[in-house]
């Protein structure tokens, strides 16, 4: 809406033979400038990345992305930390998409008001404030001791792929719970009285009706959440992402690559921008570029969804 | 042989199958629900026991040292803290004026078409990740804003960094303060057109003050994440070895996070043992609770603005 005039303004303007309003247009102007700097910073941050990362795929291109890490700037690739990523993001879907959609349906259909509801409600709202690198440690001291104890240690102690995705399912698992309750929220209660007038059981009424409304929003939910994890680092410094050069070496079984040393992208970019010399900044850069493209275009796939499938009320 | 009123009685029951699986299903989802529970208990667990261990076994006057050097015994909080603090600071100085800034053009000015050009530009702010903000804060922020600002500035910079969490934050200051700005009921706005109030007028008296809550929870999340934060001060404000207490913005300084980070990626590990590696269960239990209250602090704003409206 643009500036509005109102009556006494207009009487005003009249009077005074001004038609335009300074101190009004300063103000939108300052607030437009606020918007238009958190632009600007987007425009800058994508333009230096991507200058600093053209070197790399003008001379490597497609070798990039399928190369192994290696200690020589000209022969390193991100294949391996995309795949190790891509494992994670797997793990991660496995492991937090049924508690945290089973969460929500319990706390949204099943639980009334009671003080045991509302705290798990507090709970969850808490954990999603809880620093990334926390659940570093939680994923350190439960999740890899844990794994050792049952012998899918590895070398590491436990700090494998497997930990990984136990620490970033953790991690996910407050704002998966949070965007399903709301997209469950959603559909109107009108569905279920419905559903149950007819003679069933809550459950049917779920499965049935209110998940199948809900999906759209819920499906939009977990793509967010598993872009977010894709982009995690800090966790996953504490949970043993390599951040140096290494390789399993041939003929390294499935055992042998879920508990052993893995990769992930957003920790290759940490490492990379670690070295010294101009080679592994480039290197970095054009890791971030591989990144953003991942992360940009599920978010934008995920939106995408929403509005094509969103059902409005 | 049953009457026929206990025959209807049994067929109004229904089938007992389905009620047994009602009954799994309601049982099935509550365990998933438990499953948050024990994971906030995981947590507190994890952290209390080493950081417990760490207080008793550690020098109390460590505490208060020149820096932070754990591989040499140093464990001076205040250099850690301050680190945080000042980056929070600077932080929270660009977040609220571009956020605040945002979500008031974005309720208040914008046309339908405006927003829907301008609002991804805040949600694809929001979806990068912190280590590309890191890198940026290193290879741009700090070469072409910092060192220009002065000579003294070396490639790492507190000030850096807090400018770099500054742009990490704004759009969760933005989103949070954009739905407390759009809960602020229509009424209230008309009203005040009514009594013949300019536009910018009625966005400081009338609008502004209504949604102070939910935009005070906005300030306090956004500390909150700002504190939190861990790549971007990793990488942008230096000191990984350690640091000496400095609360000057263009010295590289090392907050709570990168201590943390430091030791787990072993530039401080003194093999595993000795209360070196313990100082991270510390710092990590120190973190939690600081952003646990912020948090419990926020939500309580959050919970009045839903309640008035």
């Amino acid at each position: 809406m643009a500036v509005t005039t109102t009556t006494s303004d207009a009487v005003a303007m009249r009077l005074t033979g001004r038609k335009i309003k300074w101190g009004e247009l300063i103000f939108e102007g300052a607030l437009l400038l606020m918007l238009l700097m958190s632009l600007a910073v987007l425009v800058t941050l994508l333009a230096d990345t991507l200058t600093k990362a053209l070197p790399v795929f003008r001379d490597r291109g497609w070798d990039f992305v399928s190369a192994e890490l290696s200690s020589n700037p000209e022969t390193a690739g991100v294949g391996t930390s995309i795949l190790g990523s891509l494992a994670l993001t797997g793990l991660v879907a496995a492991i937090s998409f049924p508690i945290g959609i089973g969460t929500a349906i319990y706390l949204e259909e099943y639980a009334g008001n009671t003080r045991i509801s509302r705290a798990i409600r507090t709970n969850i709202r808490n954990l999603a404030g809880v620093p990334s690198i926390v659940y570093g440690i939680l994923g350190f001291a439960v999740f890899a001791s844990f794994l050792a104890a049952v012998g899918l240690g590895g070398d590491g102690n436990g700090k494998n792929i497997l930990a990984g995705g136990l620490t970033l399912a953790a991690l996910v698992l407050p704002i998966t719970i949070i965007t399903t309750s709301e997209a469950l929220r959603a559909v109107p209660y009108s569905i279920r009285e419905a559903g149950f007038g007819v003679g069933a059981t809550r459950w049917e009424v779920v499965r049935h009706h209110v998940l199948p409304s809900a999906l759209p929003g819920v499906l939009t939910g977990t793509v967010l959440a598993l872009s977010r994890a894709f982009g995690e680092t800090a966790p996953l410094l504490l949970v043993g992402a390599a951040t140096g050069f290494f390789t399993l070496g041939e003929g390294a079984s499935i055992v042998d690559k879920l508990v052993g040393k893995y990769g992930a992208l957003p920790v290759t970019i940490f490492s990379w921008s670690r070295q010294p010399g101009e080679d592994f900044r480039s290197l970095a850069a054009a890791a971030i570029i591989v990144l953003l493209v991942v992360i940009l275009l599920s978010n934008a796939a995920a939106i995408i969804l929403r509005n094509r499938y969103e059902r409005k009320w | 042989m049953t009457t026929k009123a206990e025959q209807a009685a049994v067929t109004l029951l229904g089938d007992p199958r389905r009620h047994r699986r009602e009954r799994n299903v309601r049982i099935t989802f509550f365990s998933a629900a438990a499953f948050s529970v024990i994971l906030s208990a995981l947590i507190v667990l994890s952290l209390a026991g080493e950081a417990w261990n760490f207080i008793w076994s550690v020098d109390l006057g460590s505490l208060w040292e020149i820096g932070w050097f754990p591989r040499r015994g140093l464990f001076d909080l205040k250099t850690i803290v301050g680190a945080t603090l000042l980056i929070s600071l600077v932080a929270m100085l660009i977040a609220t004026p571009l956020g605040l800034g945002a979500a008031i053009y974005l309720s208040e000015y914008a046309s339908p078409r405006m927003r829907r050009l301008l609002k991804p530009v805040l949600e694809i702010l929001a979806g990068i990740p912190s280590v590309v903000l890191g890198y940026f804060a290193l290879t741009w922020i700090n070469p072409n804003l910092v060192q220009r600002l002065s000579e003294n500035a070396g490639i790492f910079t507190m000030l850096g960094a807090g400018i770099g969490v500054g742009v990490l934050v704004t759009p969760l200051v933005a989103s949070v303060s954009e739905d407390a700005i759009r809960a602020v009921p229509l009424s209230l706005r008309e009203a005040s057109y009514g009594l013949g109030a300019n536009k910018s007028t009625t966005v400081r008296k009338v609008v502004f003050p209504a949604a102070i809550s939910g935009i005070v929870a906005s300030l306090i999340l956004g500390v909150s994440r700002a504190i939190g934060e861990t790549m971007v001060v990793a990488m942008a404000a230096g000191a990984v070895g350690g640091g000496l207490f400095s609360l000057d913005p263009l010295q590289p300084g090392i907050t709570m996070t990168a201590a943390m980070a430091s030791l787990a990626i072993g530039s401080d590990q003194v093999a595993g043992v000795g209360n070196a590696f313990q100082s991270l269960y510390f710092v990590g239990m120190l973190l939690f609770l600081m952003t646990l209250a912020l948090n419990i602090v926020s939500d309580r704003f959050v919970r009045r603005i839903q309640e008035k409206y």
